[in-house]
């Protein structure tokens, strides 16, 4: 159960079920679809921009809870920043839950260190790492949807 | 039904004695005894199995059909009795119409390859029914692009069934071919495969039945059944992988032409001319997965000498254990209540997806399939990105069931 607990934390389990900035958003200056296909994930990230930085952000669509809580936990944590800021939040992400070098670094990380226990669960960081490899593509104009595959 | 080669006296399942054979139910997951359910994507393999590969690496390992010296006719003489123990394992008249293959996906292709695109034209129908395996959709779409044929689809039920009258309004003169699986690998249906096969024949259409999962869980006849084609897999039935089966009736495989081009197909080549190799050789150029099928001979010899009325029994069991204790579940709804099911049980759980199931499941040391089990289209049909699936094996148990649930109310706890 521990495990578990590492994976499936309150912070995840929370934002899974009431998910933040979840919903369309109609004046959006972008969008694009991220989809995984091995589990069927599948989520619509939309931005817009003021200059360069992240005005407003959002997300719709539907998977498992990590995938789920790790996109609303990144629009959470993107907004207001600017694109340079949000890739480097994406690289520390990257980062954290691959298990690659944020040891003893979590303070940092502020709400995104609640997915540290997805490093132990190999299978499950494609779940992880989709919105944010979405946002990626979004941020650099890619107009083809994202597949993690 | 008997199985053709029931030498088995009838006497029962002994579970214990049969998960003696499979040294890896043994082992340990996340420090639980392994719950093996997920037998559909690929079964375990028993050490008989294990050992004739081994044996066969030690002690005779050559290439076949093509040395004088001892080691390569030991080796070629193993392989030929494999041949012929599949021949009589699904009843087919001659072993020249027992074509090793990879496995279902490369017998799909080898027959949308050398029989169905030779054979159409643009505005001739392939019909296929609503929960086929990807292998059994992709392989027409491709003929279907290259020569202006039409893909049709017969529709599923509510309940995951094929109808009779619904596919038997789909057969018209421009139908040109029928590919079918005997069992669905999402749902567990056990189609109405003999009379779907006698509509298609009354007609004149040639038939290819995906055996994958049917293999491992009913007895197959091929003669009795009439199919012009059976395809299935060896690892999904006790054996290794890398190795499966193309049945094909000779009257159809011997005009067929190649499926791909190489040593062992031939009988002599020179620049100007190429004489083709006899059935089955022509459809097997190069060197086969020798020791995959020398190891699946040894599978069919396992699956023989089990007592098949009691497997289906036992298989039976276990599906109606877990389809009753997970509709006595709370927020679970069973994907797939065709009246007639083999080895599969589907299933979703309101508000947690499956993929977190599966993660919670394997820390109970429960493997089961979570995703869409290469049948896309069967999960639009029921409006879900993907199901749980638990497939049952001769070595499952009604105590791996409990755990099943057991491990279901933890990821509810969980999931709070
Ligand atoms: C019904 C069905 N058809 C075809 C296949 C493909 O078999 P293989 O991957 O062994 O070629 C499978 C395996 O998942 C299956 O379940």
């Amino acid at each position: 159960m521990s495990d578990l607990r590492s994976l499936y934390q309150e912070v995840i389990l929370d934002h899974n079920k009431n998910p933040r900035n979840f919903r369309v958003m109609e004046d959006a200056d972008r969008s694009l679809e991220g989809y995984n296909p091995l589990c069927g994930d599948r989520y619509v990230i939309y931005v817009r921009m003021d200059g360069d930085t992240i005005e407003d952000v959002s997300f719709t669509g539907s998977g498992c809870a990590i995938s789920k809580a790790s996109a609303s936990v990144m629009s959470a944590l993107v907004k207001k920043k600017t694109k340079e800021e949000a890739l480097r939040l994406f690289s520390q992400f990257h980062d954290l839950v691959t298990g690659h070098g944020v040891g003893g670094n979590e303070e940092g990380l502020g709400k995104m260190a609640v997915f540290a226990g997805v490093s132990e669960f190999p299978a499950r960081v494609k779940c992880a790492s989709l919105a944010w490899h979405t946002l990626k593509a979004v941020l650099e104009r890619q107009t083809t949807a994202v597949s993690t595959e | 039904m008997k199985h053709p080669m029931a030498a088995a006296a009838r006497e029962g399942l002994h579970v214990n004695k049969i998960r003696a054979d499979f040294p890896i139910l043994a082992r340990t997951v996340h420090g639980k005894t392994l719950a093996y359910l997920d037998n559909a994507a690929t079964s375990q393999k028993p050490s008989s199995v294990i050992s004739a590969i081994e044996t066969f690496y030690t002690t005779m390992n050559s290439n076949i059909h093509r040395g004088v010296h001892s080691l390569s006719e030991e080796a070629t003489g193993a392989y030929e009795k494999s041949r012929d123990l599949v021949r009589r394992f699904i009843g087919a008249e001659s072993t020249r119409e027992i074509i090793f293959v990879r496995g279902t996906t490369e017998a799909i292709n080898l027959v949308a390859s050398s029989f169905v695109q030779p054979s159409v034209k643009a505005g001739d129908e392939i019909l296929i029914t609503g929960l086929e395996h990807h292998s059994n959709i992709v392989p027409w779409q491709l003929v279907c692009g290259r020569t202006g044929a039409v893909l049709r689809v017969v529709p599923i039920t509510d309940e995951g069934e094929v109808l009779l009258e619904e596919f038997a309004s789909r057969l018209t003169p421009k139908t040109k071919f029928v590919a079918v699986a005997h069992v669905s690998n999402a749902l567990g249906t056990v189609n109405p495969i003999q009379a779907m096969v006698t509509l298609a024949r009354e007609r004149g259409i040639p038939v290819l039945v995906d055996g994958a999962q049917a293999v491992p869980h009913l007895p197959v006849n091929v003669r009795e059944l009439g199919a012009d084609f059976y395809a299935f897999s060896g690892h999904k039935m006790y054996g290794p992988t890398g190795v499966g089966v193309l049945y094909g009736r000779e009257e159809l495989l011997s005009t067929m032409t190649p499926y791909q081009g190489g040593g062992d197909m031939i009988k002599s080549v020179s620049f100007e001319k190429t004489v083709y190799n006899d059935l089955p050789h022509r459809f097997e150029a190069g060197t086969p997965n020798i020791g995959g099928v020398i190891g699946l001979g040894e599978a069919i010899r396992y699956l023989s000498s089990l007592d098949w009325r009691a497997v289906e029994e036992h298989e039976a069991d276990l599906v109606a254990y877990c389809t009753t204790m997970l509709s006595a579940m709370p927020g679970v709804r069973i994907i797939g209540t065709a009246r007639e099911k083999a080895g599969v049980v589907s299933f979703v759980v309101e508000g947690i997806h499956p993929h977190d199931i599966g993660t919670i499941l394997d820390q109970e040391g429960i493997a089961v399939r979570t995703g869409h089990h290469c049948a896309q289209p069967v999960m639009e049909r029921f409006g879900i990105p993907a199901t749980v699936r638990a497939s049952f094996a001769v070595y499952n148990t009604r105590e791996e069931v409990d755990r099943l649930g057991k491990g279901l109310r933890k990821v509810k706890e969980v999931f709070g």
